[in-house]
């Protein structure tokens, strides 16, 4: 009963000992705090990983695909069907991309994708990153004619995202727009190659170009109309169709209704390049900086035929991955390696969004991993200040100590004392510790604000991280771990102290001045 | 020594016994010292303190141990009381050799069969006065034991206090108290679990005169009215010659017995 009175006592009126709480305290609120933080991180990007990849993915190995997307879809389905519950072709084709940008073509690297769109939603959350809102519903790459979203759609409401002006007007409304003033500068170069004509007889020298000049028309075809016709629609990777400012504003190079021109190899022996016309339809953004600035998306059918892939007898396409999803809960690994037996590995790769993106999320890991040792050394050094300060506490309770053993508390007893004072101290700096790390992170872009506004810098920019807010996860599993961590190292610390003062010899202990 | 460990211990009731106030000396011999030795290592060299000492206390007297400082006085009380343990010789209670016996049970008779007062009083400077009087109760009790019964403690140790003349400052910490009334809680927490000896080690030697008069009258009084087995160390011959018997220490041996 002494332990327990005599631990209070001592826990009251030793305010040495809010050191000790106040070091554990912050060492577990700042596990907590980035722990969360690094797996909110990591399930974010998981989950936008997982959204554009399908949870499995068969690739051919050749880049001219392989035969019979459904012929194979069957042969998954009669392997592992039970297991799943979508798949899709894909066709995928590296390319480079022009965009006009001011009549300047400026040229990008893109992965050009053509997906299957009746399917693709089956495997992938890729629509839900889409810019206007029918779009998001069913992508069906028609150009629409307005209403593309001029906030980024996925901004909380109540988050300040600064508005996408280019995307008012984005749509048939800039592409008829566009077309008439094409119409009228080209009608206005012809009146005045005309009038330089009149006064110089020499220039009449290509009939041709001078009876296509003088209908307004380019190269892309006699007939084509652009302000009410389109290519084959084309969805672009935000960061492939424009930038973030500085300031966080995204400005385009184009937006839905501008035309692009990608060169992509045919699948002809040896290839060819193919040149083909798109219409913008929508802009993606998965906030996954990698994927945004790679992939642009195109139906598969028009990709199949510009790269002559579709057998002209059976009209049967060739593919070049399929994508899979899995019933939730099931094990996509074990999946794996049951394709992997059915179909022959010279020929075809199988693996798992994991697999693919293995590299960074191991990365991600080792991190956590170093992030939590660091930090829980932090907590470790709270226990050499828990060592230092009982040791200093059992000099000063030294006669105190003896007075106890005179009236007959056992050696055990006094360390039960102390040991308790050490367990109670890990467990108030723990539990203050845990209310301040989880109040933390609940409030973490209240404070990043804050901060920010304090210092004159974000904290946090969005235009760094494509996330709008601080993502986190509060893991009970992993709050509790590291409470009874701190706990544990609170006791560990204050077992050497409590034994020194459990073999105080009585009679020294009395005499102690 | 056995029914140290195994007797239940008994809740404090009022003593009904009327014990006759007339003194019977060398009644039984109660606690005893067989040819101890101690010396304290200083360096290299041992330091004799005690060079065999004999002696007997006798249930129900009051004996005081007198000496020069340094004489070993002190360490005589604590061996007899079990707070130190001899380099030779043995230490017996009611016929029983205690010096050698496990920690486990050395802390048991001080807890309960000695009560033990000091020269600086030893009070818990953390704890009220009235806790301070508890500490034995609460040591000796677990602390389920200790809530049931902390009704039948507490009165006990009010009942000690309103005996020393403390009853009001029973929430009053250690430090609010002057020297006699530290000294008299002391007592009271000495007596609380009805002890066999109390051992008392310079009880006046921080007090004036007066006080230290009113402590002796105090320690006389228990002696006499409730046969309580004193055995007290002073230097002052004065002091020491109010107690029933004398034992004169010189460097380390017994000199004289009056």
């Amino acid at each position: 009963m002494y332990k327990l009175l005599l631990c209070w006592r001592y826990l009251r009126t030793r305010y040495i000992a809010l050191i000790c709480i106040v070091s554990v305290m912050l060492g577990v609120a700042t596990m907590i705090v980035v722990n969360s933080v690094m797996a909110g991180f990591t399930a974010e990007m998981q989950a936008r990983m997982n959204g554009m990849l399908g949870d499995l993915v068969l690739e051919s190995r050749s880049l001219d695909g392989a035969n019979d997307a459904n012929a194979r879809m069957d042969e998954i389905r009669a392997a592992v069907g039970d297991d799943i519950v979508g798949m899709s072709p894909t066709l995928v084709v590296p390319s480079l991309m022009y965009i006009d940008v001011n009549g300047h073509p400026m040229t990008k690297q893109v992965t050009l994708v053509g997906i299957d769109q009746a399917t693709h939603d089956s495997v992938s959350q890729f629509s839900e990153f889409l810019q206007h809102p029918s779009n998001r519903e069913q992508l069906d790459f028609q150009l629409r004619e307005g209403g593309y979203d001029v906030y980024d759609p996925q901004a909380p409401v109540d988050g300040e995202v600064k508005a996408r002006e280019q995307m008012k007007t984005a749509g048939w409304q800039i592409r008829r727009q566009k077309a008439h003033l094409k119409k009228q500068r080209q009608q206005y170069e012809a009146l005045q190659r005309r009038q330089q004509q009149a006064t110089d007889p020499a220039a009449k020298l290509d009939p041709f170009a001078q009876a296509t000049a003088d209908r307004g028309e380019e190269a892309e075809g006699r007939d084509f109309d652009p302000s009410i016709e389109t290519h084959a629609g084309i969805v672009l990777g935000i960061g492939v169709a424009g930038y973030r400012g500085l300031d966080g504003t995204d400005r385009f190079f184009a937006v839905p209704g501008d035309d692009v021109r990608v060169s992509f190899p045919t699948a002809s022996k040896p290839p060819k390049i193919a040149s083909e016309f798109y219409t913008v339809v929508d802009i993606y953004e998965s906030k996954m900086s990698e994927y945004d600035s790679q992939f642009v998306f195109v139906p598969l059918k028009a990709l199949q035929e510009s790269r002559g892939m579709i057998d002209p007898t059976t009209g049967v396409g060739r593919f070049t991955s399929i994508q899979i999803k899995l019933r939730v809960g099931v094990d996509a690994n074990e999946v794996r390696d049951r394709l992997r037996d059915v179909f022959p590995a010279q020929l075809y790769a199988v693996s798992t969004w994991r697999d693919k993106q293995g590299a960074l999320l191991a990365a991600v890991q080792m991190e956590t991993a170093v992030l939590n040792v660091l930090l829980f050394l932090i907590i470790a050094v709270a226990g050499f200040g828990i060592f230092a300060i009982f040791l200093m506490i059992v000099v000063e309770k030294t006669r105190d100590i003896g007075i106890l053993k005179s009236l007959g508390a056992s050696g055990r007893g006094v360390m039960g004392i102390f040991l308790g004072y050490g367990v109670s101290l890990g467990i108030v700096g723990a539990g203050v510790g845990l209310a301040l790390g989880i109040t933390f992170v609940v409030y973490i872009n209240e404070i990043a604000d804050l901060l920010g506004r304090i210092t004159g810098t974000p904290v946090f920019d969005p235009s760094v991280y494509y996330f709008h807010k601080i993502p986190t996860v509060i893991s009970p599993f992993t709050v509790s771990w590291i409470c009874v961590g701190a706990v544990l190292i609170a006791v560990m610390s204050s077992i050497f102290p409590a034994w020194r003062a459990a073999r105080l010899h009585p009679v020294r202990a009395l005499r102690y001045e | 020594m056995s029914n140290l460990q195994t007797a239940p211990w008994v809740p404090p009731t009022t003593k009904t016994e009327e014990q006759p106030t007339a003194l019977k000396l060398h009644a039984k011999e109660h606690l005893a010292a067989r040819d101890l030795f101690k010396s304290y290592q200083k360096g290299p060299v041992g330091i004799p303190v005690l060079q065999g000492i004999d002696m007997s206390v006798y249930e129900g007297e009051f004996l005081s141990i007198v000496g020069q400082s340094g004489c070993g006085k002190s360490t005589l009380l604590h061996l007899l009381g079990t707070l130190d343990q001899p380099d030779a010789g043995e230490v017996h209670f009611d016929g029983h050799r205690i010096d050698n016996l496990p920690s486990r049970s050395r802390d048991l008779l001080r807890n309960r069969y000695f009560g033990m007062i000091f020269q600086f009083y030893h009070l818990l400077p953390e704890l009220t006065t009235l806790q301070n009087v508890m500490a034995p109760a609460l040591i000796a009790e677990s602390t389920l034991g200790y809530w049931r019964r902390r009704g039948a403690h507490k009165r006990r140790a009010m009942e000690l206090l309103d005996l020393v003349g403390l009853a009001d400052r029973a929430k009053h910490k250690p430090r609010e108290l002057s020297g006699g009334e530290m000294q008299r809680a002391a007592i009271a927490r000495a007596l609380l679990l009805e002890p066999k000896v109390l051992l008392a080690d310079e009880p006046t030697g921080n007090l004036d005169r007066s006080t230290g008069e009113q402590i002796m009258a105090m320690l006389r009084e228990l002696n006499r009215e409730q046969k309580l087995t004193i055995v007290m160390v002073t230097h002052d011959n004065w002091i020491s010659q109010q107690a029933d018997r004398e034992v004169r220490l010189v460097e380390g041996r017994i000199q004289a017995t009056k």
